[in-house]
């Protein structure tokens, strides 16, 4: 008899974990398939002509060029940056060090939008430097002049994932056996053979799996690129987005998602393989980061702590200076702006209902990202099935996928029975879901491994029914890693802008694509109001930020 | 109490558990003694409900007790890893089984502290887990697992991970304080000195089987067989050449023995160390010489060939150097003849 009900407990608990399996088929899958479907076979029939068209054009070649090599060139400059910041921040101890590790994250919650907006907030031809620059040396022209160019969108790149790699390496070198270091000085190497024959060898995973991590980020950009690199410059996601909204040319950004798609699952695949590995090689003997005390130690943690101040904060700042300046001086006319509605054409509704309309798609988001993303965990975890070598990178496809592909799929697939959806305001929670869904899942998915089995079954030998292990033992173990993600669910639906570009209804605007809107029209005005949206966005960001970094503790949530 | 009948468990096809039997006694605490892998922890998990037996019964009071889910067993089981709660304090963990038994939150209290005073930890309740020493954390995991008042106390090599001094001291308090409950229990331990401290009677398990079932004193002074003698640091063992009318013939010498063997144990407590012209003792060379103390632990070489390790004690008049030639004497119960 007990026999009995425990397995149907059993079968409907396994019933639930699929829940985001299924979840998963009907708008990832099915959309992919959709989009294969489109390049593949556009009229109903065989038809390799977009793919031909690809591969003929040197046009999209080039496209495919650009963005290897901007993704590559971003990358290394990113953990060119990043390795040696880790080094002082693994070996020093200085004032304020976890808080400028917080900060250093920071610009990663934040949206490409507000990252494009502080940018030329700062150095644009409108920034405040050229601005300044004029004003002051009275030129004629703005001296500086990185709009629409590689340079600015590599920049942004660093300034995007430098955090990235530097908590990556950071956390993995930390918990490096020092003593392997000691004995390597002890035989007598020194200086560039330590780090040659050394460090760099005993970093090789951790820094394998920044690179992989940050070449997948950016050879995904979109919002950067399409805001600060101009008509020149297109990454794969920008040529998809231009294909398919400008050109309304379905067959070739089917193809070009194609493309995008298998690239991007190959190199997920390897990087969660390098992440199971960074996870599990963890010494009890770590790293003891102390005060420097020599001149050059001194220089070298100061020479860092500025880079990273200017690189990092310095558009930020800016942003809302400039939000806040006028011709005239101080003013907060573009936040009273935003309540109005002006330019009833562009935007249909008053900016400022744009941040209503996020705050619930965001809490729509984090509830379904949650919720699926703990029943992904489990399935996971391996306690459930052996699957998990096969479900995890399945889970991570998402974020491979670019926001782009996804929302393309859902504007060709999810507008016609039986999933008609196009007029409904769920699919940007949907959108938003399968974006954060793999953020949620790498949260909760470590704590969940981290806990013992032991607790569980001391807990069941204690006369815990398995709810109660679940509801006693488990949660309580996770909730920070839970509401870290549920945090991150937040912030990415705040601040999410390729897919929401694609299926936001004209009348329901979120705050990035209002942003985005305004950008795009000439006019202080707009500009102002884009700078103080962003910084309202920005706010938002660094709040659930901030909730983020106190709740995060080691282990918790390293991606 | 407790009657184990032909459990039988493979992992990936490979048996782990051959078809065990083993009776335990109420108020009995039995040791499973054995090498690592040798079967003895998943004859504990299939007890508590953790692991399910291929074959075989787990009959607790002539109830078969197989179908019944761990929860609802009512046993108590001590992890070798402690297992505490992290995100709960002393208290919190001592609660947590009595809490699944819905008692009322008085009750509840008053048992909490009775359990901390039983295992000496009083006014430890608001204490963090995760602060406590090995020794504090034994505790509160043997506080823990006795709270419920179990039918019956596993204990998975629960001293494993302290220190040595720690855990003579330890291992004698754990008995005191189950025979102080009247608890039947079951011990898993890889290390003899812990088994012959606690237990009434030690299962000695070898690849999946036991070897010999029996008290302390009986397994150390008459192991039955090869491995159970090697187990327990037993190391003279001699072949048995022939054997006819009660003599068994070895290499160094000949033997009355009660029953056929295959091979003989020469139990080092009853062999003596004399001076080299002793008449009737076998005289054998000094290869090795390790002072420990209170004895030196000799390495003779038989001129056969045969290496023997005996005690000489350190108060002695031989003092015996490496190449000297010494003589060994053996009792009549120095020779334990041993099944394979």
């Amino acid at each position: 008899m007990d026999r009995n009900r425990f397995t149907l407990s059993r079968l409907l608990w396994r019933g639930l974990l699929l829940a985001p399996l299924l979840f998963l088929l009907v708008f990832f899958i099915y959309p992919l398939l959709t989009i294969l479907g489109v390049s593949l076979a556009p009229q109903g029939q065989l038809d390799l002509t977009g793919f031909t068209h690809l591969v003929t054009t040197d046009y999209y070649l080039n496209t495919l060029a650009f963005t290897v090599v901007q993704a590559v060139l971003s990358t290394a400059l990113t953990l060119a940056l990043a390795i040696p910041s880790a080094y002082v921040f693994t070996r020093y101890t200085f004032p304020c060090k976890s808080l400028f590790l917080s900060l250093a994250t920071l610009p990663f919650v934040l949206p490409t939008v507000v990252v494009a907006a502080a940018f030329s907030s700062l150095i644009g031809p409108r920034g405040l430097l050229n601005t300044f620059l004029v004003n002051a040396f009275g030129f004629t022209t703005p001296p500086i002049q990185l709009d629409r160019t590689l340079a600015i969108i590599l920049i942004v790149h660093v300034f995007y994932n430098y955090a990235v790699a530097l908590r990556i390496i950071t956390g993995f070198w930390a918990n490096q056996n020092p003593r392997i270091e000691q004995a390597a000085r002890v035989l007598g190497a020194n200086g560039w053979r330590l780090w040659w024959h050394i460090r760099l060898p005993i970093l090789r995973p951790a820094i394998t799996a920044a690179g992989i991590l940050v070449f997948i980020f950016t050879f995904t950009s979109f919002g950067v690129v399409l805001l600060l690199g101009g008509p020149r410059f297109a990454t794969l996601e920008v040529e998809i987005y231009r294909q398919a909204v400008n050109l309304f040319n379905l067959p070739v950004a089917a193809a070009l998602s194609f493309v995008q798609i298998l690239l991007m699952f190959a190199l997920m695949i390897v990087y969660t393989r390098l992440q199971r590995r960074l996870s599990t090689e963890i010494t009890s003997a770590a790293n003891v980061a102390v005060r420097p005390s020599t001149r050059r130690d001194k220089l070298m943690v100061f020479t860092n702590i500025l880079l990273m101040s200017v690189l990092l904060f310095t558009p930020l700042l800016s942003l809302i200076a400039a939000s806040i300046s006028s011709d005239q001086g101080i003013t907060f006319q573009y936040y009273q702006q935003l309540t109005r509605n002006t330019r009833g054409s562009i935007l249909f509704v008053p900016p400022i209902q744009a941040v209503g309309n996020s705050l619930i798609f965001a809490l729509i988001t984090t509830l379904l990202a949650v919720a699926l993303g703990l029943m992904a965990a489990y399935l996971l975890s391996g306690r459930v099935s052996r699957w998990s070598n096969l479900l995890d990178p399945l889970f991570m496809l998402p974020l491979a996928t670019s926001a782009v592909t996804l929302g393309f799929g859902f504007i060709i697939t999810l507008d016609k029975p039986p999933l008609n959806l196009r007029s409904s305001a769920l699919l940007i929670p949907i959108a938003h879901t399968l974006v954060a869904m793999p953020f949620v899942v790498r949260s909760i998915l470590p704590a969940l491994r981290a806990i013992p089995p032991s607790y569980q079954e001391a807990a069941r030998v204690l006369g815990a029914s398995n709810w109660c292990v679940w509801r006693l033992i488990d949660i309580p173990l996770i909730s920070r890693a839970l509401i870290v993600g549920a945090t991150f669910a937040f912030t990415t639906s705040m601040g999410e802008f390729g897919a929401s570009l694609f299926v936001a209804r004209p009348d329901t605007p979120t705050i990035p694509i209002v942003i985005f809107r305004l950008l795009g029209q000439p006019g202080a005005l707009n500009y102002g109001q884009a700078l103080a949206m962003s910084s309202i966005l920005m706010l938002v960001s660094a709040v659930g930020f901030i909730l983020i970094e106190r709740l995060r503790t080691a282990g918790v949530g390293e991606f | 109490m407790l009657e184990i009948r032909g459990v039988q468990r493979a992992f990936d096809g490979v048996p782990v558990l051959k078809g065990i039997n083993l009776s335990i006694n109420d108020g009995e605490i039995v040791c499973l003694l054995g090498p690592s892998g040798c079967g003895k922890t998943t004859l504990l998990r299939i007890i508590a409900g953790l692991e399910t037996a291929d074959n075989g019964s787990i009959l607790l009071d002539t109830q078969n007790i197989q179908p019944v889910p761990t929860h609802q067993r009512g046993f108590g089981l001590m992890f070798q890893d402690f297992a505490l709660f992290p995100h709960m304090n002393v208290a919190g963990n001592v609660a947590f089984g009595i809490q699944m038994q819905n008692l009322p939150v008085s009750d509840q209290q008053s048992r909490i502290r009775q359990m901390l005073d039983l295992v000496g930890l009083s006014g430890f309740d608001k204490r963090d887990v995760t602060h406590l020493s090995g020794g504090e954390r034994q505790r509160v995991a043997l506080a823990r697992s006795l709270a419920p008042n179990p039918r019956l106390l596993m204990l998975d090599e629960p001293l494993g991970s302290l220190d040595a001094s720690l855990r003579e001291e330890l291992i004698v308090e754990l008995r005191t304080i189950i025979k102080q409950l009247h608890l039947t229990a079951i011990y898993v331990t890889h290390d003899q000195h812990e088994a012959f401290a606690i237990a009434d009677r030690i299962a000695v398990m070898n690849a999946g089987h036991i070897e010999q079932f029996a008290t302390p004193t009986d397994l150390y002074q008459h192991p039955k067989t090869a491995f159970v003698a090697h187990f327990l640091g037993l190391d003279n063992i001699l072949p048995v050449l022939s054997q006819q009318n009660g003599i068994a013939n070895t290499p160094i010498s000949s033997f009355p023995v009660s029953e056929p063997a295959k091979k003989l144990l020469l139990h080092t407590d009853f062999v003596k160390v004399v001076p080299a012209n002793t008449p009737d003792a076998i005289p054998a060379a000094v290869v090795q010489s390790v002072f420990q103390g209170d004895s030196y632990r000799l390495t003779l070489r038989h001129i056969s060939g045969t290496t023997l390790t005996v005690k000489y004690p350190s108060a002695g008049v031989l003092a015996p150097r490496i190449g000297d030639t010494v003589a060994i004497q053996i009792a009549p119960n120095a020779i334990i003849p041993l099944a394979d």
